[in-house]
């Protein structure tokens, strides 16, 4: 109904410059939706070098060095270039839409948020040409390793971080601005979709915590180019503030990455399973209390650095605290799926494939949390098993479950099923011959970020390796999805999915470059 | 395309043949229980959190899978309208955190006694290194070594680049291992010259991080004689997967013959270190300590890798002024990943290294270094 008063004089400009000077915010979805995209496979790419190396012990195709700036690129381009971004993204599309809004609430701001992160990118990812090369000190840059020890391009290195970091600080202002002015009318706040939900409480996590990341690089900088010795034992700094302070913002990003995935099965799942979300309430304490969980765990990271006991038995008692909440979610998505009435169409296949596996990462993390059986996992390939387990079928699932699912809202048209199953059951299997083997290395004894390893691991690094090689070519399956989608095939109806519930369903498939301009019928907003 | 995919089916034929010969290879699924009372403690715990976990997930899952299988749509399942429930909420809350206090009672009591490295029968100073550790046996109640060596990654690089066949112990062997006796409680103080790295051996449930500037303490009674095998933990560079470490425990009588052993050999090298070497000894000898701690940066053949690690081969320092070369190696260049080696080393391998490079990738100063030579510049300074 609101789309047909839609403004028709307002179309998308043509060519280049409706990318380049967009304010609407599906183009800026899709900008980020692609560039994230891009960066997967760029992120992908460099682990496949990883992995090829270690298929068999012995140095075969990289140097050391090479190897250490391609576990660190791996890193940094899929945390702040892929995940990350996808998220945003999903924002971007989805928020209006979701709130009955006709846009972000700082359009301009919008744009310039998205466009100065491909010069991030570039930046991060010219390194790689550099002379004395990448990166190479890992994604958590460990000083004094990152600082008197680095090569020259970690300069250039902190100037991308602090891109990025603008970059998602106004993404968040932008989105924290959008959901509390913009609401239509009858959206109170506990009707929001949970999505619209765990996005607010990420964009505050993210305001919080940019800063610090901005600041321990620029602690950074100081140690290298102006003689401070902030992180330099031999002036009087110390490298454990180096950890403390990245921690500080490390754990509640890892929880950035997180809680908009839970968001998102938060939606598919009622939708698939034909029944109500249940306990929403408690999925919104419980997200609430994670994130707030999420800044007093940080240490947890560092039960190895000589902490006193005290110190480690509050972060450890903080850090199993989380499995509480994260608990009640896990609880609450499966009784929705209880006696609901089910069918399994590839975002429902994603979505019960996040809840099973992000779930057996949330164990390991609880086993993680126990200091002493840590200071045995710490730093070995258990750790790497983690969190993998809870980013690549938690928030890289949770991401293509959501992209299945409104890939017809974008397109106009249905993608088509039997490859999205495809899709699916490939990259299933092979995130877990890919990870599960991970586990038993690391309890085995073998150290992460090593490019050649002893004879007793060998059986399940070549395993791992082969599921790495599945998985990653089981991407490019996704790419021709998405391009075919767009292309055409079946129409789309407003609806889509036969449960679907929310506003963004009483909009025409695809949904018109301007939506809710003016505001829904407040009869249209019910109870998640 | 294509050349890719030969690649990876050349590495698919080495992996099947590989797996075929190396079936005897242990497939090791689960942590060591270890050889002290800390590891096995440390063990218990993480298979109790393990059964936890697996309990827990059996339930979830199993309701999940229940659903799954009998509440679908093909089924004719009509989905019911219950969305809520305080009181199942309540319960789910309570439940886990019950559990977590069972789990935290056995952790906070194996941590505490994890944590009490008093009344040490021994005291060991492990100091890390670029690439390799230091042991320094600490006399009673003083910070000051009577036994000090280096002990470094004995691999030889042709296995490692697949020029020779790997042997069983390949990347876990080490020139000089630590030696501990058995039974006795041995406190390490772990610390680092350089970067952090972790000093971690699985069998004693040790591992602490060596940071520059810091001091920290951890401690095992080990209960069996053996060879114990672990790595350096946290990322430190380029050689990082190369800097094993190997623990000898043995019996106080072995344990206390080796340690004077040591120490007439500290003596004896004492007294080597003013004597005159020949150029075809301190070549040979030069050759090795390069191979061992130089070639990680410099390279093979001397080449570097510009800009951090900068060439020998022809390189102005080593073809220059042989005392600013002497000064170099002995007190590195601060702010770079230069050590500085007047501890690494012993003058004769100081002195032999020296006359190695000056004389090697095309560099032809004819020099010829001897021990009295760096001994000269350490008393100057
Ligand atoms: C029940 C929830 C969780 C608990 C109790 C938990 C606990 C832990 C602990 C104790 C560590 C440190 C391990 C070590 O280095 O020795 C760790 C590492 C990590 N966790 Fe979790 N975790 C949980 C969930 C998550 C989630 C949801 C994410 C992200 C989506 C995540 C991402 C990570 C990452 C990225 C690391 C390793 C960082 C690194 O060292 O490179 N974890 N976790
Ligand atoms: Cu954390
Ligand atoms: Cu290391």
């Amino acid at each position: 109904m609101s789309a047909a008063h839609d403004d028709h004089h307002h179309g998308p400009a043509k060519g280049i410059s409706r990318w380049l000077f967009t304010t609407n915010h599906k183009d800026i979805g899709s900008l980020y939706l692609w560039f994230s995209f891009a960066m997967f496979l760029l992120g992908g790419t460099f682990a496949m070098v990883i992995r090829a190396e270690l298929f068999q012990p012995g140095l075969q195709l990289v140097e050391p060095n090479f190897f250490n700036q391609m576990t660190t690129m791996h890193g940094l381009i899929m945390v702040f270039g892929a995940v990350m971004p996808a998220f945003v993204g999903l924002a971007n599309w989805m928020i209006p839409m979701m709130i009955g809004a006709p846009d972000m609430a700082l359009p301009r701001m919008n744009n310039w948020s998205f466009w100065i992160l491909p010069f991030a990118f570039a930046m991060l990812s010219s390194t790689l040409l550099m002379e004395g090369g990448a990166p190479n000190f890992g994604w958590t840059f460990y000083a004094p390793l990152s600082t008197t020890y680095a090569p020259a391009s970690v300069t250039f290195f902190i100037f991308a971080v602090h891109i990025m970091g603008a970059s998602s600080i106004m993404g968040s202002i932008n989105i924290i601005a959008t959901i509390l002015n913009m609401r239509a009318p009858g959206m109170t706040l506990m009707k929001m979709p949970l999505f619209v939900w765990t996005w607010l409480i990420t964009a505050y996590l993210l305001i919080a915590v940019m800063p610090v990341l901005a600041g321990v690089v620029t602690m950074m900088l100081f140690d290298i180019h102006f003689g401070t010795s902030f992180f330099n034992a031999a002036g009087g700094g110390d490298p454990v503030l180096f950890q403390h302070v990245f921690w500080f913002f490390g754990h509640p990003e890892v929880y950035i990455m997180i809680l908009p995935a839970f968001g998102v099965v938060s939606a598919i799942i009622p939708t698939f399973a034909r029944k109500r979300l249940f306990g929403y309430d408690s999925m919104v304490y419980a997200t609430a209390s994670i994130a707030f969980l999420s800044f007093i765990v940080w240490a947890h990271h560092m039960f190895t650095v000589g902490m006193p006991i005290a110190g480690e038995l509050f972060f450890m008692y903080a850090t199993m605290l989380i499995a509480v909440p994260t608990g009640v979610k896990v609880f609450n998505w499966v009784a929705t799926m209880f006696r609901g009435s089910m069918t399994f169409e590839t975002p429902m296949l994603f979505a019960i494939a996040f809840v099973v596996l992000f779930t057996m990462g949330g164990f390991t993390g609880l086993m993680l949390a126990i200091t002493p059986a840590d200071f045995q996992y710490h730093d070995t390939y258990f750790v790497v098993a983690h969190f993998h387990y809870v980013l690549v079928p938690g928030a890289v699932f949770s991401i293509m479950a959501a992209t299945y699912y409104w890939l017809p809202k974008w397109t106009g048209y249905m993608y088509d099923e039997r490859l999205g199953k495809l899709h699916f059951w490939l990259s299933f299997i092979g995130v877990n011959v890919l990870f599960f083997p991970q586990h038993f290395l690391g309890l085995a004894g073998m150290p992460r970020r090593i490019p050649d390893y002893a004879l007793q691991f060998a059986d399940f690094n070549w395993i791992s390796s082969i599921g790495g090689f599945l998985f990653g070519a089981s991407q490019l399956i996704l790419l021709v999805v998405v391009i075919k989608c767009v292309k055409g095939g079946k129409k789309a109806t407003a609806q889509v999915w036969e449960g679907a519930q929310g506003l963004e369903w009483t909009v025409e498939s695809p949904a018109p470059y301007h939506t809710f301009t003016t505001p829904p019928d407040p009869k249209l907003i019910h109870a998640q | 395309m294509l050349p890719k995919a030969k690649l990876w089916l050349a590495l698919t034929v080495a992996a099947v043949s590989m797996f075929s010969t190396n079936l005897q290879a242990a497939w090791d699924l689960n942590m060591p229980q270890g050889v002290t009372q800390i590891s096995r403690e440390t063990y218990d715990l993480h298979m109790q959190i393990l059964w936890w976990c697996v309990a827990i997930g059996v339930i979830v899952f199993g309701v999940m899978l229940w659903s799954i299988i009998n509440h679908r749509k093909s089924k004719g399942a009509v989905s019911a309208t219950f969305h809520e429930s305080t009181k199942v909420e309540i319960v789910w809350t309570i439940i886990p955190f019950i559990i977590l206090i069972l789990m935290a009672i056995p952790a906070t009591r194996v941590l505490t006694q994890a944590y009490d490295a008093s009344e040490s029968d021994l005291d060991i100073q492990v100091i890390g290194y670029q690439w390799r550790w230091e042991y320094r046996y600490l006399r009673q109640d003083s910070l000051e070594e009577e036994v000090s060596f280096f002990s470094s990654l004995s691999t030889s690089r042709e296995q490692i680049n697949n020029q020779l066949p790997k042997e069983e112990s390949y990347l876990l062997e080490v020139d000089n291992p630590l030696v501990i006796p058995i039974n006795k409680k041995v406190r390490f103080l772990v610390t680092s010259n350089d970067v952090i790295h972790a000093w971690w051996v699985p069998d004693f449930a040790v591992k602490k991080d060596a940071i520059p500037g810091f001091i920290n303490e951890i401690w095992a009674i080990v209960e069996e004689p053996g060879v114990y095998r672990g790595q350096c933990a946290e990322l430190c560079g380029i050689e990082h997967g190369f800097m094993p470490i190997v623990v000898h425990a043995v019996p106080q009588d072995e344990y206390d013959a080796w340690y004077a052993g040591r120490q007439e050999q500290a003596a004896a090298a004492q007294a080597m270190s003013n004597s005159e070497i020949t150029r075809d000894a301190a070549m040979a000898e030069g050759e090795a300590v390069y191979n061992r701690t130089c070639v990680a940066c410099h390279q093979a053949g001397g080449t570097g890798l510009a800009p951090a690690f900068p060439a020998l081969a022809g390189s102005s320092v080593v073809n220059g002024d042989l005392t600013a070369n002497i000064e170099l190696l002995l007190n590195g260049v601060p702010g770079t990943a230069m050590a500085a080696y007047a501890r690494q080393l012993n003058p004769v391998e100081l002195a032999s290294t020296l006359t190695y490079i000056r004389n090697s990738f095309g560099n032809r100063t004819g020099d010829l270094v001897q021990p009295a030579d760096v001994n000269a510049i350490l008393e100057a300074q």
